[in-house]
């Protein structure tokens, strides 16, 4: 392999060694220590013993508390992958195959809300969907309603809506990259072959953006299942999510091998919901 | 010969009256350039056409507009006595194959086959049957279960010809369709795409750039150039007869001879030869295999004024096999003639030609 001797011996080093290093730093020993935690446990006093066990793990099937709060977290993350969905896709469609002149404008106006930060996006929400927010006021105003709705704040479905707004450009951005990637002249031949618009649609441009709808499908739901500030903010007791169980453990529950071992689970659902997903979207990708 | 005239002026006449796709002072602007400047071609039915120009003549565009993937700004397109230019690709009875192929990847070759039929709502039961015959015809009946990406780029043609003749469109357009495919396999191609027009009587209308393959395939050739017919006609007719200096160029090689006629004889530097062509100044056209080697020495005698001869020094020769390219040194101008192989030749010689091969030609230039 005369190619072999391109690239020098210190070159190789300085391009190997520092990913290996972060991946190591940063990835396998925490993933390592938590792995560890999750098989101690900790006396009343909050000290941790070093004694390996399962306890931990039965525990989350023991307490209904865990599925429950696991399964309001999933439902959460399935509608905010769905809503997601169907705000992102006609949004990327609608620029990938509609829009001619300033697409990079539009583009940009898409994806700005990613570059704000996430709290004063939550906090936003909270003032507009609060009891005096400006949701409350302008139906009273309007005469809609006499008094303020409270469910708006602080319930599952002001997580939802949070999170669909600041994950939607995270499932636009995949769909919009697969649309631009479909060639044209597929199109052009569909509509020659005698396809309407409509059907073209459904049997070349549906098709082949598939890889993208997997990815930000993806990115809606690994992202809202582990999130933790949302329904701190806007979510109150009923919009209580998995992830901050497991903030209150490490912190002033300070019971870190229970939730290490939720983190555990938690890891294994997302690395099998990536795994499928990988799998699906080689099937679908034709490059 | 009189008689003979008579006997083809009908026929000839009712194949022009019969037309199948007609276009009409067709004008195409991209921004505020004009890519088609008013073109109007009729096309016969069952007939082989090619449109050959080179890149940015507006060839490929003049096909999308009869395709439907780009829309006339002024003009008309008829096909059949139903104006085209006004449905939509979707509508219009023509089928495209793209130059790229377009097939599309996440189908098997048999539902890209299939892809126009399902469109047009074909009973389901017909569908196996039609798509075998469309990939037998184009002999490739053992792979419908292949994806596309699988296949050669020769495969891949013929996947899109197949898919393209399926629902028997009025006319076929091709794009370019042999160019991305190496030299052996385009010829080979060029054949097969001949002896398949000839057997499905599919009107055909091909775009190049190449002007052999136009040559080879074409009944007739729409040589286009910069947005405007400069020649249409027979293969044979445009070589022989080129209405233009650029059509005489493009069409195979030429030498192009800028003269001055007075009195019936043109004059360019050396070359002189008899013409029944006006006074003034006029451009020829004179294939090199119309230029042979002089055997006689001496001026002309006077019963042989159709010979012209002329004085040059050979100062190149390359081999082509069966004949020789020379190139003449004649004082005012080079000249290329094609002779037959005759072994190294040098020095001074005189050459002749009939004065009726020197064709007189417009030329932008004169």
């Amino acid at each position: 392999m005369p190619e072999a001797n391109v690239y020098s011996r210190t070159y190789k080093t300085a391009v190997t060694v520092p990913p290996l290093l972060w991946v190591t730093v940063f990835l396998l020993v925490p993933y390592a220590l938590l792995f560890c935690y999750s098989f101690w446990s900790v006396t009343p006093a909050r000290e941790i013993v070093h004694l390996w066990n399962l306890d931990n793990y039965a525990d989350l099937f023991r307490n209904s508390m865990y599925p429950t709060v696991l399964f309001r977290s999933m439902r959460i993350a399935g509608a905010v992958t769905l809503l997601a969905l169907l705000l992102g896709y006609p949004v990327a469609y609608y620029l990938s195959f509609h829009v001619a002149e300033r697409k990079d404008l539009l583009y940009q106006l898409v994806i700005i809300p990613l570059w704000a930060s996430y709290l004063v996006r939550g906090y936003a929400w909270k003032t507009i969907l609060g009891s005096d927010g400006v949701l409350n006021g302008f139906l009273q105003y309007l005469h809609i309603t006499r008094h303020p709705v409270e469910f708006f704040l602080y319930s599952p479905f002001a997580v939802v809506l949070t999170l669909t707004h600041i994950y939607t450009p995270f499932t636009f951005l995949p769909i919009y990259a697969s649309l631009e990637h479909v060639p044209r002249n597929l199109v052009e031949a569909s509509h020659d072959l005698g396809s309407s618009p409509w059907q073209t649609f459904w049997r070349v441009i549906a098709p082949l953006s598939l890889p993208g709808v997997l990815a930000g499908a993806t990115f809606a739901f690994v992202l809202t299942l582990g999130d933790f500030l949302a329904p701190l903010l806007v979510g109150g007791p009923s919009g209580i999510m998995i992830s901050n169980i497991v903030v209150t453990l490490f912190g002033a529950a300070y019971d870190w091998p229970k939730g290490a071992a939720i983190s555990l689970c938690m890891l294994l659902i997302v690395v099998g919901i990536l795994y499928l997903t990988e799998r699906i979207e080689r099937k679908f990708s034709f490059q | 010969m009189t008689a003979s005239n008579t006997q083809q002026m009908p026929a000839a006449a009712s194949r022009a009256n019969e037309t199948l796709l007609s276009i009409r002072s067709v004008v195409k602007r991209f921004e505020n350039r004009e890519v088609l400047r008013g073109i109007s071609l009729d096309v016969a039915p069952g007939e082989f056409l090619t449109i050959l120009g080179e890149s940015g003549s507006g060839k490929t565009t003049l096909l999308r507009l009869v395709a439907g993937f780009e829309q006339l700004d002024s003009g008309e397109i008829w096909i059949a006595g139903d104006r085209l230019d006004r449905m939509p690709a979707y509508r219009r009875p023509v089928n495209t194959v793209f130059q790229s192929y377009a097939l599309f990847p996440h189908l098997s070759v048999f539902e890209n086959v299939a892809y126009g039929l399902r469109a047009a709502r074909a009973p389901k039961s017909d569908i196996p049957a039609r798509v075998k015959q469309a990939l037998d015809m184009v002999k490739m009946g053992e792979f419908t279960k292949s994806p596309p990406a699988r296949l050669s780029g020769g495969q891949q043609q013929r996947v899109a010809l197949a898919r393209a003749l399926v629902n028997r469109p009025r006319v076929l357009l091709l794009d370019e369709p042999l160019s991305a495919l190496d030299a052996n396999l385009r010829r080979q191609m060029q054949s097969e795409l001949k002896a398949l027009q000839r057997e499905v009587g599919i009107t055909f209308v091909f775009v190049t750039h190449d002007q052999e393959e136009a040559m080879a395939l074409s009944d007739r050739i729409a040589l286009l150039r910069a947005g405007r017919l400069e020649q249409v006609g027979e293969p044979r007719e445009i070589y022989g007869r080129p209405q233009t200096a650029y059509a005489a160029q493009f069409i195979g090689q030429t030498n192009l001879l800028r003269t001055q006629v007075h009195d019936g004889v043109a004059c360019a530097g050396a070359i002189v030869w008899r013409t029944f062509e006006p006074a003034g100044t006029a451009t020829f056209s004179l294939r090199p295999e119309c230029i042979s080697l002089s055997h006689s020495g001496g001026p002309p005698q006077s019963g042989e004024i159709a010979t012209a001869r002329f004085r040059g020094r050979i100062c190149a020769q390359t081999f082509a096999g069966a004949s020789d390219v020379l190139e003449i040194d004649c004082g005012s101008q080079v000249v290329r003639a094609r002779i037959p192989a005759v072994g190294p030749l040098s020095g001074e010689r005189e050459f002749e030609f009939s004065s009726a091969d020197a064709i007189r030609v417009r030329d932008a230039g004169s």
